[in-house]
């Protein structure tokens, strides 16, 4: 017959790709299987207490996470407290106001900011960023603006602090959260703008009451993905916090991260115990992640697929 | 044996759709359609937009059950073998049933000769090559009349051509596997006059050695270039009946609103 | 009446209209400070690394505290292993699952992974670093430069995959309609046809993988976990450069600082170079307007 041939090809392909395409669900559940299994030791010891406890002594057994929960937590806060007004206001600049011939050397620099391995800003946190903070920064928060007297910035400030932490994440954070911003304001319709100034709205009026509310969602999509970025961030953030498993009401004071925790005692975890109380840290920082981002994305693809109803 | 039969009989149907019907999800978009093209003969479907023209041109080469949802019933047999029979693969019939598309679709990656060859290429280590590769593309490129105008640029991009030159090598594509019937979905629909002239020209080349079935939304087009014309309205088969009959005493009123609609 | 309406009408104008001034100046001052920080780094790794970037560095071993010089020849060809690696699963599995992606788009399955690769793109890096840990070093009792290969080839998939699947997009229905009409298989249609009109994007997005995960260095340190002596193997211990400069940053000797620094330049430089061809090869693809 003519007609017949089978082209066991397209079976082949359809099987390769299926299975390429299940390399990503496997690799989730492989990675939540690594860290549960190695981290149920230290849990089942420690209980509730791993994450309640600040007391983290490897000589003595006691694995407290409190103090690195803390931290991550905290130095993220400082870094979106920081980078969000920035990145909304370069994403402004660049989708609304920027000249055209600035748009694309602005953002190709910004963007570049995200091509800066890790490791070189926590080389340039040491020997800059840390330095320029206890010499010029703050001096100025405490003598210029007194605020030595509030408990924040009370203390010592011999260098590595959270606040150096939450700078260089501010940093590291801004490139994503702007490049986000930047898609969601693009992807607002000329109608909305339209609509606004025919109003009689001034420029900035037509951004803040019309364009910003209309892609809010998916800023704040923006600025969770920054935050997953800086609840992970790993070397930067080792290289300028101070690494002191302790919890300090002031920004000046050194203190620890999860993930920092993690990559400081990995190699040198001796013990089972201590070796799985370390994989419990990145159960937790693992299980946060995957929340922020999963909302992160969820937000972003609800302005991406359309306006809201 | 194929070749003989030619020569026996040149107006033996080679393509007959039976009862055929095709689907998208659960609407039906043609119905119960029966008709037969012939050999050296060129057929022309006609009728309003929407009507499921395309449609049932792509189901003549099974390109239809490409499109998700999209399901056939009914049969279609080429020089009397089943195209739908379990153990015929769409691939292989592809080969036999040329088609060129409403947009020119030159691959863009590839140069004009290798868009030519394109389809010869996945027959592997049997594809020809060299000399004969060459002999191919010329014979393609001077059955579809683009000869001429593209022999000394044969490694440009093929996208480098005008939209009418594309069109043409589009057809010169088809026709380097040598199909036993070609199908052409409005392939001057996106293309100026005088190149439409071209594609015109070519369609009356083409039959005097395979079947030709043209969708178009063009009567006078229809008029002009076919021998047999199809009216198809809403999915059904109105009327099949050779050109000037159709054109000039239609047997359905529904045919004859058409026709006087659209020239009136 | 309507006078004092029509001032305060005015002066709210004017105020409305300075707001709009001191506003619109803000982000102007906002894209400033949000550059300020590249070049700053910019023009330290210069001022610092620059010095010690001599040949030598390229094709010296790294000495031991004390002596100066030395170079990172071990650490330079080991992040090439390490890039090898992890493109040689990154690549087919990222493109492999960008296919899939594209051609069942609202399927449930499609839709579960374009989701999960998303979340994967997320994840801290030092968390694929533990994973690749658990199975490839804890079994075997060593860290590996292939351990570490595979850690960063993970990081790669999502990237890759989302865009494969978006370049695969931006690809005419038309030109595959055509390849299947010619009587192309599927799979020679995707091979042939569609993924050869999208190679442009497609390489782009691979050349932003790999500068994202060259500088990597937090799944490298319980995996390739660096090596002061010359490796190619990958069963074993291997240098990689971030890991290199983060060990010599962290050290209390000025030699080795200095080391750091022109390591981080050759670092930055590399992934510069890599981002900017990414660029190029993007440029390429819209100078050559397919329709
Ligand atoms: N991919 C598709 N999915 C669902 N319905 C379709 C699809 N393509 C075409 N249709 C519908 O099928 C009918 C016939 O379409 P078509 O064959 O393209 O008409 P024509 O070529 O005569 O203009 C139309 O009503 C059209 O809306
Ligand atoms: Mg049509």
């Amino acid at each position: 017959m003519i007609l017949a041939g089978v082209a066991p090809g397209d079976r082949v392909y359809q099987l390769a790709i299926t299975a390429f395409a299940l390399v990503v669900p496997a690799l989730l559940v492989l990675i939540a299987i690594a860290i549960g299994v190695a981290a149920w030791p230290a849990f089942a010891t420690a209980g509730l207490s791993f994450i309640t406890s600040s007391e983290w002594n490897v000589q003595a057994g006691k694995f407290g996470a409190a103090p690195a929960i803390y931290g991550t937590l905290v130095s993220s806060f400082i870094a979106l407290l920081l980078a969000t007004p920035l990145a909304v206001g370069v994403a402004i600049f660049l989708s609304e106001i920027a000249p055209k011939w600035l748009r694309q050397p602005v953002a190709f620099l910004v963007d570049l900011l995200a091509a800066i391995p890790s490791v070189v800003y926590g080389l340039w946190g040491i020997f800059f960023l840390v330095p320029m903070l206890r010499e010029h920064v703050v001096p100025f928060l405490r003598d210029t603006l007194h605020l030595g007297s509030t408990p924040l910035f009370s203390g010592p400030a011999y260098g590595p602090s959270m606040l150096a932490a939450g700078v260089i994440l501010a940093i590291m954070a801004l490139p994503y959260i702007s490049a986000v911003t930047r898609e969601v304001l693009l992807a607002v319709p000329r109608s909305q703008r339209d609509a606004a100034l025919a109003l009689g709205a001034t420029k900035w009026e037509m951004i803040w009451d019309a364009v910003i509310p209309y892609a809010r969602s998916g800023i704040i999509g923006g600025i969770i993905l920054g935050l997953g970025r800086a609840l992970g961030e790993t070397m930067a953030v080792t290289m300028v916090i101070g690494n002191r498993p302790e919890i300090s009401a002031s920004l000046l004071a050194p203190g620890y991260t999860m993930a920092s925790l993690i990559a400081n005692e990995f190699t040198e975890a001796t013990s089972d115990l201590h070796l799985s109380a370390l994989m419990a840290v990145g159960a937790v920082l693992f299980t946060i992640t995957l929340i922020v981002n999963a909302i992160a994305r969820w937000l972003v693809w609800r302005v991406a697929s359309g306006p809201r109803s | 044996m194929i070749a003989e039969e030619i020569e026996d009989s040149p107006r033996k149907p080679c393509l007959a759709a039976r009862e055929l019907s095709a689907f998208f999800g659960r609407s039906r978009v043609v119905s119960n359609v029966t008709i037969d093209f012939r050999d050296r003969e060129v057929t022309a479907i006609i009728g309003p937009s929407g009507c499921g023209k395309s449609t049932l041109l792509r189901c003549l080469n099974r390109m239809h059950e490409t499109a998700p949802g999209a399901t056939v019933s009914g049969t279609v047999t080429l020089d009397s073998t089943d195209i739908y029979a379990p153990g015929a693969d769409p691939i292989a019939v592809r080969r036999h049933i040329g088609m060129v598309f409403q947009r020119p679709t030159p691959f863009p990656t590839m140069s004009i000769s290798d868009n030519v060859t394109a389809g010869l290429k996945i027959l592997g280590r049997k594809a020809p090559r060299g000399k004969d590769a060459e002999d191919i593309v010329e014979g393609a490129l001077r059955h579809a009349g683009l000869w001429e105008e593209v022999k000394d640029r044969l490694g440009e991009s093929a996208i480098a051509l005008s939209g009418g030159q594309q069109q043409r090598l589009c057809i010169a594509r088809a026709l380097a596997i040598r199909p036993r019937v070609i199908l052409l979905d409005e392939p001057t629909a996106s293309l100026d006059p005088l190149s439409s002239q071209k594609v015109e020209e070519l369609v009356y080349q083409l039959k005097q050695d395979i079947a030709v079935v043209i969708v178009t939304h063009n009567l006078q087009q229809a008029a002009r270039v076919s021998d047999r014309t199809a009216f198809l309205l809403l999915g059904d088969l109105i009327e099949n009946a050779p050109t000037n009959t159709l054109f000039t005493a239609p047997a359905d009123p529904r045919t004859e609103a058409y026709i006087t609609g659209r020239f009136g | 009446m309507a006078r004092r309406q029509r001032t305060a009408l005015v002066s709210s104008l004017r105020r409305r209209k300075t707001g709009n001034v001191v506003m619109l100046a803000l982000t102007y001052i906002a894209a400033l400070l949000a550059t300020l920080p590249l070049v700053f780094i910019l023009f330290h790794l210069l001022r610092q690394g620059a010095s010690t970037l001599t040949p030598d560095f390229f094709t010296n071993m790294p000495r031991p505290v004390g002596e100066a010089g030395g170079g990172m020849s071990n650490a330079i060809v080991g992040t090439l292993i390490l890039i090898a690696i992890a493109c040689a699963i990154g690549l087919p599995v990222g493109v492999g699952a960008g296919l899939y992606l594209a051609e069942k788009r609202a399927g449930a399955l499609a839709m579960t992974v374009r989701f999960l690769s998303d979340v994967l793109n997320g994840l801290p890096s030092i968390v694929l670093g533990i994973f690749a840990w658990q199975f490839l070093v804890r079994p075997f009792g060593r860290f590996s430069a292939l351990a570490g290969g595979i850690a960063l080839g993970a990081m790669m998939i999502p990237l890759v995959t989302r865009t494969t699947e978006e370049m695969i997009r931006l690809v005419p229905n038309s030109l595959r309609e055509a390849a299947l009409a010619l009587g192309y298989p599927r799979w020679r249609t995707s091979m042939s046809v569609i993924l050869r009109t999208a190679l442009p994007g497609i390489v782009t997005g691979a050349l932003v993988a790999v500068a994202r995960i060259a500088g990597e260095t937090a799944p490298l340190l319980f995996t390739a976990f660096g090596n002061q002596f010359w490796s190619t193997s990958l069963d074993e211990p291997i240098a990689a450069l971030p890991l290199q400069i983060f060990a010599y940053a962290i050290s209390p000797y000025d030699e080795w600082h200095a080391q750091a620094w022109a390591g981080a330049l050759v670092l930055i430089v590399i992934v510069l170079i890599i981002s900017l061809a990414a660029r190029h090869v993007t440029r390429a693809r819209f100078g050559s307007a397919t329709d």
